[in-house]
């Protein structure tokens, strides 16, 4: 169970009509139990992957599988173990919240002696409980949201596909919706799109990033951030003076584990008539952490003070403006 | 069945939810009751020839306003995109959307029977022929219901929807209008057509295989092509 294939997605490809793939030539798996983060900027192909995904449009060639079953010859088998929250959360607005998740019970045939439990199970995680007579049309967009949650679940489906769940949030919101998606997903195989950074790195176990309806990276967060990034480097800015005219630059230069310095700022201070740079990116030799040397050069040898030294590692979204902007155009 | 009953059901509540089926049957009631008892005390005729022989034109107004919003609505709202991920074949949301409708015409229907309970209080009335006229009255709406599903299927605007039903049904109509100015041959085939002529072969109380079979064809052959729109998005 643990590492079945719950998505199976095989050189998927997607054309409107308009001669441009919105989706080109994707191929990715997802196993049970994880929860991957579907990247990309606006247009990208994420919401037509999972418009294919849950059988709502025919791919154009290539193929997807869903728990086994292909989401165009055998769509009933693949829409019966899926749960689905649109982009935008479309709910009909004149229905009560109860009303509503009722309806969908029928609609996927939730047994009668079980949906009780189930109503009551996800009334509770999506927190909507003091809710459940108000018409949809009146929640407000994060009430809402949890809403389309909860008939996203109800039917306790094996994977979960979740477009942009947390877009048009406020920061309360979006947090609240993050701990329901990851509490979903510590049983269920969650996939959720999003253009928002920070999200994954804070749900996901896996993130995928397309771009131009091409799959550009996927693996975990923290492994797309360190490959990226190449060696680290080291944020350093000194400032102040005890009288000692040397240049810290040279000084720098000295020290062993040191592969690369590069003066970032100029301007500003200096000692004598000579403009002197006060802020430098330190690359590192592999393996070695030059930190507690650069700090003894610098107070001692220099005279001046240490004022900053920060280790930088490249953020994902540093990764992902790196391999969505370089893409195509 | 039990997933077309659950669409059908939504609808259903759906409409009793809006505002707009309450106007549309007062609109009716009051309209037809006027031509109803204006006959009965001026021209101190009690019968209901004249409620339904002006049926069907009424009807090609009525139904496509109460078919418009069926599926036009959930595309715009974009609750069809969910609907239609859910484990459910379009054969069962269309047929659904159209139980409801028929349900909404039945009960506009039921409402009417208090002409025939005047006329019958009045003097005798021909239960055959008022029973054979209210099932032709459940076929006609049947057959403009499916008009309305299948021109709601086709657009995102309601209006657009009326529109398309209203001409597709009001030319269905007209046909059997203009039979006595077309020419020998083509009118047997304007007449086979129209869905007056057949509408009144009922009527009359004459239940017929044809009649039958023509209400049956329509409604057929626009939940087809409702359900073919419907799943033309997954072709490829």
């Amino acid at each position: 169970m643990a590492d079945k294939v719950m998505i199976h997605v095989e050189s998927l490809r997607k054309d409107y009509g308009s001669g441009r793939y919105a989706v080109d030539g994707i191929s990715f798996d997802v196993r049970a139990g994880e929860v991957l983060g579907f990247l990309g900027p606006n247009g990208a192909g994420k919401t037509t992957t999972m418009k294919i995904l849950t059988s709502f449009l025919a791919p154009t060639s290539g193929r997807a599988e869903v728990a086994g079953h292909d989401v165009y010859d055998d769509s009933l088998s693949v829409r019966s173990r899926i749960g689905y929250l649109p982009e935008d959360t479309p709910l009909y607005r004149d229905m009560t919240v109860l009303e509503y998740l009722e309806f969908v019970c029928d609609v996927r045939d939730v047994p009668k002696e079980s949906r009780r439990g189930r109503l009551r199970k996800v009334v509770e995680q999506c927190g909507i409980g003091d809710r459940l007579g108000a018409l949809i049309g009146e929640l407000s967009k994060g009430f809402r949201q949890r809403v389309g949650l909860a008939q996203a679940i109800v039917h306790e489906p094996e994977v979960l596909i979740l477009d942009e769940p947390t877009s048009g949030l406020d920061p309360n919101q979006i947090a609240e919706i993050r701990g329901v998606i990851k509490q979903i997903g510590q049983e269920k195989t969650v996939i959720f799109s999003t253009h928002i950074l920070g999200e994954v790195q804070a749900t996901c176990s896996r993130v995928i990033i397309i771009s131009d309806g091409k799959l550009v990276a996927d693996g975990t967060p923290d492994d797309l951030a360190r490959k990226s990034a190449g060696a680290a480097s080291i944020l350093l800015e000194i400032g102040g003076s005890r009288g000692n005219d040397t240049d810290p630059l040279s000084l720098l230069r000295h020290i062993d584990g040191i592969e690369d310095i590069k003066a970032i700022d100029t301007s500003g201070w200096s000692l004598s008539d000579r403009p002197r740079a006060t802020k430098f990116r330190i690359v590192a030799k592999p393996g070695i952490d030059p930190r507690g040397d650069i700090a003894r050069v610098i107070a001692t040898a220099s005279g001046m003070d240490l004022l900053q030294m920060t280790p930088e590692t490249a953020s994902l979204e540093d990764v992902f403006r790196k391999l969505t902007t370089t893409q195509g155009a | 069945m039990r997933n077309t009953m659950a669409i059908a059901k939504r609808e259903f509540q759906s409409y009793v939810n809006s505002p707009i089926p309450y106007i549309l049957v007062t609109f009716y009631i009051v309209i037809t009751g006027y031509l109803f008892f204006s006959q009965l005390f001026l021209g101190r005729q009690a019968e209901m020839r004249g409620f339904f022989e002006n049926m069907p034109l009424f009807f090609c107004f009525l139904v496509p306003l109460v078919t418009m919003r069926l599926v036009a609505e959930e595309r715009r709202e974009g609750t069809l995109e969910l609907l239609l991920t859910m484990p459910i074949t379009d054969w069962q949301v269309v047929g659904g959307k159209f139980l409801a409708g028929l349900g909404m015409m039945a009960l506009l229907l039921l409402l009417t029977l208090a002409f025939p309970i005047t006329v019958a209080a009045l003097g005798p009335l021909d239960k055959g022929t008022a029973v054979a006229s209210y099932l032709g009255a459940l076929l006609l709406s049947g057959a403009f219901v499916a008009i309305g599903v299948m021109a709601s299927a086709f657009t995102r605007s309601q209006i657009v929807a009326a529109l398309i039903a209203f001409f597709i049904s009001f030319g269905l109509f007209l046909l059997g209008a203009v039979v006595g100015v077309l020419p020998h041959w083509l009118a047997p085939v304007a007449a086979a057509m129209s869905v007056s002529s057949h509408f009144m072969n009922i009527a009359r109380g004459v239940i017929d295989t044809r009649d039958l079979v023509y209400y049956a064809s329509i409604i057929f052959v626009c939940l087809l092509i409702a359900q073919t729109t419907l799943d033309s998005r997954r072709w490829r």
